[in-house]
């Protein structure tokens, strides 16, 4: 063992800058968690809890009121919250996908984003669980789409995909905090032993759940981890697959695709490295992680947003391509509607963001350029916005009968909902700065360990 | 107040103190002299500090004393009471103690009786029916109301009424909301103050003897048009007791020009009763003869039971029309032409000239066709004895003149055309009589003006000035009976609240003269009086109850024998027998001059506008009733405002898009209104219709629409040349429920020729090969978990029941009957402007309009879209609750209850005919806390609360009515047992409904029409509900319809209309 670690992939660039030792990444990582938050910290937070209270007045408005509020309309039944919804849920796909599926695939890149991605996957699962809650005409009543015994032996109807959303969104967040969770156990350890607050050292000691350190421990932590991280894998394609369904199944031009689930479940990847870039951009700025998260771990993640983006832009070729093969002269029109209608800007819009901005990654120097990846990740994710704007207002608002066909409108409170929502994400995900490891301590020491051997 | 006065008191006081010579007995300061002693004294005698505020203090006078025991104001009452502070308290805290106590006693037993015996017939839960009669314009039309534990809740037509024939229009549908329209003025009212009808009484008792010892000079009568015989009796007894009295009239939408065509005509006034069940061509100068004329409903029927070919029966009338604005009559019409007002003159001369009429002239109209003008002559002339030609009641006297002149030479009359006895109590030009009332007004002839009902200071002209003359002086007294407290009742010293019919007894004739006793279903809910009663006041017979002055009348006609039977009979049947008109024998006198008075109306040149009555406001009459304001405009689908209409070709001359709003002058008055572009609006004539811009009709049509009467020409009411028409770049926004007027090539409605059906029965099959022979409606077979109506799954019990519905679109008018028919029935809200604007409305049933070929002259197909209950319904899959679910009866049933609101449904319904609660619409303009409206409600259909889907029920509380009738005596339902409402309301029977296991069922023998075919079957949904597709019997030598999308105004779809085109050329 030797303190240097040399940790060289083939790309060249290193996964973990050299020079750390294991006392290095300890210190480093828990001292975020143990000294006074930089202002940055409380100018972001202070944006979140602001976005967070207008998410509170709008909800409580909404409430009160109806869904009314906002523009939804009919035909357009669904619009901003279900946008919203599937929005937040693509960007939790990122997270599980980085834990679980890279760490099967034994993609050591993945240790340095992996915590705070897990983190973000959360938080994006809880914002996109309340919007189905909150887009129900009577919200108080959700607990009906699930399978509970009551005395009327009334079941959810299972036929409808709206019923496995809800199983499969609760599973996937159930295993994603799980998993996060245990991931957290001798990280919690560690802070628990190095912290000097007493009422913080209880509360470490009780998240930590007895954690000593011994053998016995880890090895059956790491079996347990294991068997979560093939438990997730599944779930990453599974949820968004099934959200796609609620689109698919349907009769809806414009909905009803095979495409669908593959296409999801590519789109959410896209918009969750997106997100994850997002994230990583600043912050290893801000905290100064440029050791841990390097050019190396922008670089891959720009490779896995150039992929997907690519498959995203591939089921928007399919879409038409499908539209003019079937012959259905609905889904033709929706088809040339979306292209040439009142809503061909958001259209053109998901072309540019989604399948053409990504393919600036064809280029290393991009790749490895933060400011770069930080524009593109945002546009990026406009586009996933624009493309459930597109898949959902655009089918609905012209259907089968021209007689029912009408534009859509959204008003002030969806968008307060909507930026409401950011809100939501951005306290809970600066309160995960302020008191949990962003990165994984634990697991970088591991890498400490793996690149010196 | 109290402060203020005791603040002026003590200032009194003071000054009253400190100078003597004020000083009087009032002041309290009445001792002048103080005892300057015993001040000193009493200084000296005091220990410590003294403070002391006066003299008067100090010398303890008694005027002090006194004052300050007044120290409030001398107004202030004294408290005499003994009982101390303390004492007060002791007895409030005793009794508060024993309130308490007594709280926990059990309360005596006051015992109630239940009915020993029911009263007779009303059991709660079960609903009476009582015939009465809703008069338009005058005319009757025979209802039947059904009573829900005495609660008026819905209005059908009566089968044994001639106009009637138990269907109604959407204003019958739609008046029970008015009668319980929380705005409706509950008190009398004298200059703006609330008042009580004795004093009305008496302020109207003190002008009566001078009027009589004047012979009524200065009293003046305004009504509406009156049919009422008894009204019609009152009147006269008046005008016999004072004979220097008048009685004028005035209807806004009247029929002046009928009247005066007539007269023209015959030189004597006469009804023309129309008998379009005997008629083989029709021909429509301008006359929109299916809807607001009186007997349109009956018309409706008549016309369409000549065209329904699904019937077997493979005949059809045909029908030309030539009108300005886009109407019922031209929508269903075999030909149809866009012309302008002025032109159907010399149409009309050159029909007659071709004709035979010799004092016709030869006239020939600019924008007919020979070729169309030359067919009309042709079909005319085949069928002599069978044909109508039928003039507009906007069209002036001369046209209906010459129409009655074709009329006798074609020999229809006797025949298609009957001339009888006018129902109205008194035909008269009512825009002469209406202007000689306020010539006398401005004269200052007018002492005592009683207006019955109607709103002249609206709905007269402006340019007559009627309003400014109200308010000028020199008429004395002014009394308004009407049931909002309107722009005429703000402006008369006495406002006296009106009966609704449904509160009042009453009677009237129908358009053919039958007369129907008025019944009231329930007691006047804010203490309206009715015309009659302020007749009889008038007469001096102030206590005399409606129904008196109704049976004295009644009672005179027919004799003492037998009155009480007759009038049982006719007030259950809702028709007096034998008092049709009588038929008269008329003469044809008519010269062919265009009359005098005529003249100034084809005067001059430019632009022409036509005002018509408002197809869902009327007058202006209806502007607070919610349910129509809400209605869809048949052609525009317009709702909450009105727009001037125009031409596509003037929108693209003036660069006008729909909603900018125009500056109208017309006869130099001014309006400023938002347009409106319609595809088959005559070029160079635009609409405006009536009704709307009422400044006091309550909450609901205060400020909504332009009130057309402020640019209504005296000369020329219903339409006028010389119109300017300026841009002002403003836009206003215009809210309708349908915006795209295309069927994009997409099979919707699908239609052919009677020629085509008699070549080939099946030929709509031609196109489709996808479809089965046997059910077109039924594209694959594929399996169902469902019965299907054949009952095709042996393993499972065969339903007695299979309910379906077919919409014969050949006879759809489109006149939105059924559409409020529906909202009555199922306690539908309405929603307002903005959310329609958001796409909210609420209506279960809609009409679509769908245009086929040339924007400026299309094709007009009605379709009513409702949930057609698929079989294969793609909403029940995709519920996450299983709130929307089948029946065995095949209902796709939607359980309120169980909604939670995803709206998933509704994405997933390719009809889009559900309908959500996006916001709690019971509560839109503060009606849920209005009792009165929850009386409206139909005790046997939910009220749905916010959040919840709704849609078409098939009126299922109907279907379980009937179901229960007939399981008491165990047999089955029998066929047109259970109507839907939209069914019984429809005046043309477009809407059958019934059982499909029944063969012999209607339903079931229209649905092996080889015509019938459900709308986007080809999802294989599967719809119960199906259409039969809409024939034109054109005539031979002309076009037989259009084809091809009328393009839409919007560029954008036209580039994707162009690419889809573009598309489909590619591959063929």
């Amino acid at each position: 063992m030797s303190d240097h670690a040399t940790t060289v992939s083939r790309g060249g660039l290193p996964v973990l800058k050299p020079g750390h030792t294991f006392g290095s990444v300890t210190d480093k990582i828990s001292s975020i968690v143990q000294t006074r938050q930089p202002k940055s910290w409380w100018f972001g937070f202070a944006v979140g809890f602001t976005l967070l209270m207008l998410f509170l007045y709008t909800t409580t408005y909404l409430l009160a009121t109806g869904i009314g509020i906002w523009g939804t309309n009919i035909p357009t039944g669904w619009a901003f919250p279900i946008i919203n919804f599937v929005w937040w849920i693509g960007i939790g796909h990122a997270g599980t996908f980085i834990s679980a599926i890279l760490l099967l695939l034994k993609q050591e890149w993945r240790t340095s984003i992996n915590r705070f991605a897990e983190a973000m996957t959360l938080f994006a699962v809880s914002c996109a669980g309340l919007f189905p809650l909150l887009h129900l005409g009577r919200p108080w009543v959700f607990y009906w789409l699930m399978p509970y015994p009551n005395t009327m032996d009334l079941w959810p109807q299972f036929r409808s995909p709206l019923v496995w959303d809800v199983f499969a969104v609760s599973t996937y967040a159930t295993v994603s905090l799980l998993f996060w969770y245990v991931g957290l156990i001798p990280d919690m350890a560690t802070l628990r032993d190095r912290t000097q607050n007493r009422f913080a050292q209880i509360v470490y000691g009780m998240l930590a759940m007895g954690w000593r350190n011994s053998a016995r421990h880890w090895h059956r932590y790491q079996m347990a981890y294991l068997l979560l991280a093939g438990l997730a894998t599944p779930l990453v394609l599974s949820v968004h697959s099934i959200v796609g369904m609620d689109f698919a199944v349907a009769i809806v031009p414009g909905w009803h695709s095979t495409i669908f689930p593959p296409y999801f479940v590519a789109g959410a990847i896209f918009s969750g490295f997106a997100m994850v870039v997002t994230l990583t951009v600043p912050l290893r700025w801000l905290y100064g992680l440029q050791d841990f998260v390097t050019l190396k771990h922008l670089d891959n993640m720009a490779k896995v947003m150039l992929a997907t983006g690519s498959m995203v832009g591939y089921g928007y070729a399919c879409e038409v391509f499908y539209a003019y093969y079937s012959g259905n002269p609905f889904e033709r029109y929706i088809a040339i509607d979306r292209m040439l209608g009142g809503y061909a800007w958001s259209y053109w819009g998901i072309v540019i963001c989604n399948a053409l901005a990504p393919q600036l990654f064809w280029v290393r120097a991009i790749r490895r350029n933060v400011i770069w990846l930080f524009v593109i990740s945002l546009i990026t994710q406009t586009g996933m916005w624009l493309e459930r704007f597109v898949i959902i207002v655009t089918s609905l608002h012209r259907d089968f009968l021209p007689s029912a066909w009408h534009m859509y409108y959204p008003t002030i409170w969806d968008f307060t909902e909507f930026l409401g929502s950011i809100g939501l994400f951005l306290t809970l995900f600066f309160l995960f700065i302020r008191f949990l490891p962003m990165i994984s301590i634990f697991e970088l020491r591991e890498l400490v360990s793996d690149k010196s051997e | 107040m109290s402060q203020h006065d005791g603040e002026r008191a003590s200032k009194e006081l003071l000054a009253g103190c400190m100078d003597d010579a004020q000083a009087d007995g009032q002041t309290a300061c009445g001792a002048r002299h103080y005892d300057w002693q015993a001040i000193r004294a009493r200084l000296s005698a005091a220990s410590g500090r003294e403070y002391w505020r006066s003299f008067e203090q100090l010398a303890d006078t008694a005027a002090f004393q006194d004052y300050l025991r007044h120290e409030f104001p001398r107004q202030a009452g004294e408290w005499m009471d003994a009982v101390g502070r303390r004492h007060f308290l002791k007895l409030m805290a005793a009794s508060l103690g024993l309130a308490g106590s007594m709280g926990c006693l059990r309360q005596p037993d006051e015992k109630i009786v239940p009915y020993v015996r029911q009263p007779e017939e009303v059991v709660p839960g079960k609903p009476l029916y009582f015939a009465t009669a809703m008069t338009l314009g005058g005319y009757a039309t025979g209802t039947l109301v059904e009573s829900q534990l005495g609660r008026p809740t819905k209005i059908e037509g009566n089968p044994d009424h001639p106009a009637s024939l138990g269907a109604t229009d959407a204003f019958t549908q739609a008046a029970v909301l008015s009668l319980y329209d929380p705005d409706r003025s509950q008190t009398v009212m004298h200059r703006e103050r609330i008042d009580t009808w004795s004093s009305f009484l008496s302020a109207l008792a003190a002008e009566l003897p001078a009027l009589k010892s004047r012979q009524g000079r200065g009293l003046r009568i305004l009504t509406e048009t009156v049919t009422s015989p008894t009204l019609a009796d009152q009147l006269r007894a008046l005008l016999e007791a004072m004979p220097e009295a008048r009685w004028h009239q005035y209807e806004p939408c009247g029929r002046d020009n009928v009247r005066a065509g007539a007269k023209l005509a015959f030189g004597e006034y006469v009804d023309t009763i129309y008998r379009f069940d005997r008629a083989d061509v029709v021909v429509s100068l301008d006359a929109d003869f299916l809807w607001g004329m009186p007997g349109s409903v009956r018309y409706a029927r008549d016309f369409v039971d000549r065209r329904r070919v699904a019937g077997g029966d493979a005949r059809m009338n045909r029908l030309f029309v030539f009108e300005s604005t886009p109407g019922l009559a031209g929508a269903i019409a075999d030909h149809r032409l866009p012309i302008q007002p002025s032109e159907v003159k010399p149409l009309a001369r050159a029909l007659a000239g071709r004709l035979g009429v010799e004092a016709a002239g030869s006239d020939m109209p600019a924008n007919v066709s020979q070729k169309l003008l030359e067919a009309v002559v042709s079909d005319l002339k085949a069928h002599r004895g069978a044909s109508i030609v039928i003039a507009g009641d906007g069209q002036p006297p001369l046209v209906h003149a010459l129409a009655h002149a074709i009329n006798g030479q074609l020999d229809n009359v006797g025949k298609t055309i009957e001339y009888v006895e006018p129902a109205e109590a008194r035909p008269e030009d009512h825009a002469a009589s209406i202007k000689a009332l306020v010539d006398d007004m401005a004269a200052g002839e007018v002492d005592l003006l009683v207006i019955l009902e109607g709103n002249p200071a609206y709905n007269t002209p402006a340019s007559l000035g009627f309003a400014k003359h109200l308010v000028n002086k020199r008429v004395k007294l002014a009394v308004h009976l009407s049931q909002h407290y309107d722009e005429t009742s703000f402006l008369c010293h006495w406002h006296i609240p009106a009966a609704h019919f449904l509160e009042s007894w009453g009677d009237a004739r129908a358009f053919d003269g039958t007369a129907s006793i008025v019944q009231p279903l329930i007691a006047p809910l804010y203490g309206g009086r009715t015309a009659h009663e302020l007749m009889s006041v008038l007469l001096g017979e102030a206590d005399q109850a409606t129904f008196e002055t109704l049976q004295k009348y009644w009672r005179k006609q027919i004799g003492e024998d037998d009155f009480g039977r007759f009038w049982r009979k006719a007030v259950h049947d809702g028709v007096v027998p034998e008092t049709k008109a009588p038929a008269r024998n008329v003469e044809l006198s008519f010269d062919g001059r265009t009359p005098q008075a005529e003249e100034q109306i084809f005067a001059g040149g430019g632009l022409e506008i036509v005002f018509t009555p408002d197809p869902t406001v009327w007058d202006g009459r209806f502007a607070n009733n919610g349910w129509l304001q809400e209605l869809a405009k048949p052609l525009t689908k317009l709702t909450w405002d009105n727009a001037v209409y125009i031409s596509p070709r003037l929108a693209e001359d003036e660069q006008l898009a729909n909603g900018d709003m125009v500056e109208l002058t017309v006869a130099e008055r001014k309006l400023d209104v938002p347009v409106w572009i319609v595809p088959g609006q005559a070029d160079g004539v635009i609409s405006l219709s009536l009704g709307y811009g009422r400044s006091r009709a309550g909450r609901v049509g205060t400020g909504v629409g332009f009130d057309a009467y402020a640019i209504r020409p005296t000369h020329a009411a219903w339409f006028a040349k010389g119109v300017e028409l300026k841009k002002t770049g403003r836009r206003y926004q215009l809210v309708v429920t349908q915006d795209h007027h295309s069927m994009q090539g997409r099979d919707v409605v699908q239609f052919g020729t009677l020629d085509d059906f008699q070549r080939d029965p099946n030929f709509l099959l031609a196109d489709h090969p996808s479809k089965s022979r046997e059910d077109s409606h039924r594209p694959f077979d594929l399996p169902s978990l469902y019965p299907d109506e054949k009952g095709s799954f042996p393993e499972r019990k065969e339903t007695d029941n299979a309910w379906g519905m077919v919409i014969d679109q050949t006879a759809c008018i489109g006149c939105n009957a059924c559409v409020i028919a529906c909202q009555a029935e199922n306690n539908t809200p309405i929603v307002g402007k903005e959310q329609v604007s958001r796409g909210r409305e609420m209506q279960w049933l809609r009409i679509d309009r769908y245009y086929v070929g040339d924007i400026d002259n299309p094709d007009t197909y009605f379709q009513p879209m409702l949930c057609v209950q698929c079989e294969n319904a793609p909403c029940e899959l995709v519920c996450p609750v299983g709130a929307t679910v089948h029946s065995s009866e095949g209902l796709n049933q939607m359980v309120y209850n169980r909604c939670v609101g995803t709206r998933y449904c509704s994405n997933n319904c390719p009809y889009k005919v559900r309908r959500f609660n996006f916001l709690n619409y019971e509560a839109f303009l503060h009606y849920d806390t209005e009792p009165q409206l929850a009386m409206l409600r139909n005790p046997d259909v939910t009220v749905r609360s916010r959040g919840v889907m709704e849609k078409c029920s098939f009126c299922v509380q109907r279907i379980q009515e009937a179901k229960i009738e007939a399981h008491k005596v165990n047999r089955p339902i029998a066929d047109g047992e259970v109507l839907t409402a939209c069914q019984q309301a429809c005046p043309t029977r477009a809407i059958v409904f019934g059982n499909l296991n029944d063969p012999d069922s209607e339903v079931a023998r229209l649905k092996k029409s080889p015509l019938n075919y459900g709308v986007l079957a080809e999802l294989n949904t599967r719809p119960r509900t199906t259409h039969l597709a809409r024939l034109r019997n054109p005539h031979p030598d002309l076009a037989a319809h259009q084809t091809g999308d009328t393009p839409s105004l919007d560029p954008r779809d036209q580039k994707i209309d162009k690419w889809l085109k573009d598309l489909e050329g590619g591959e063929t």
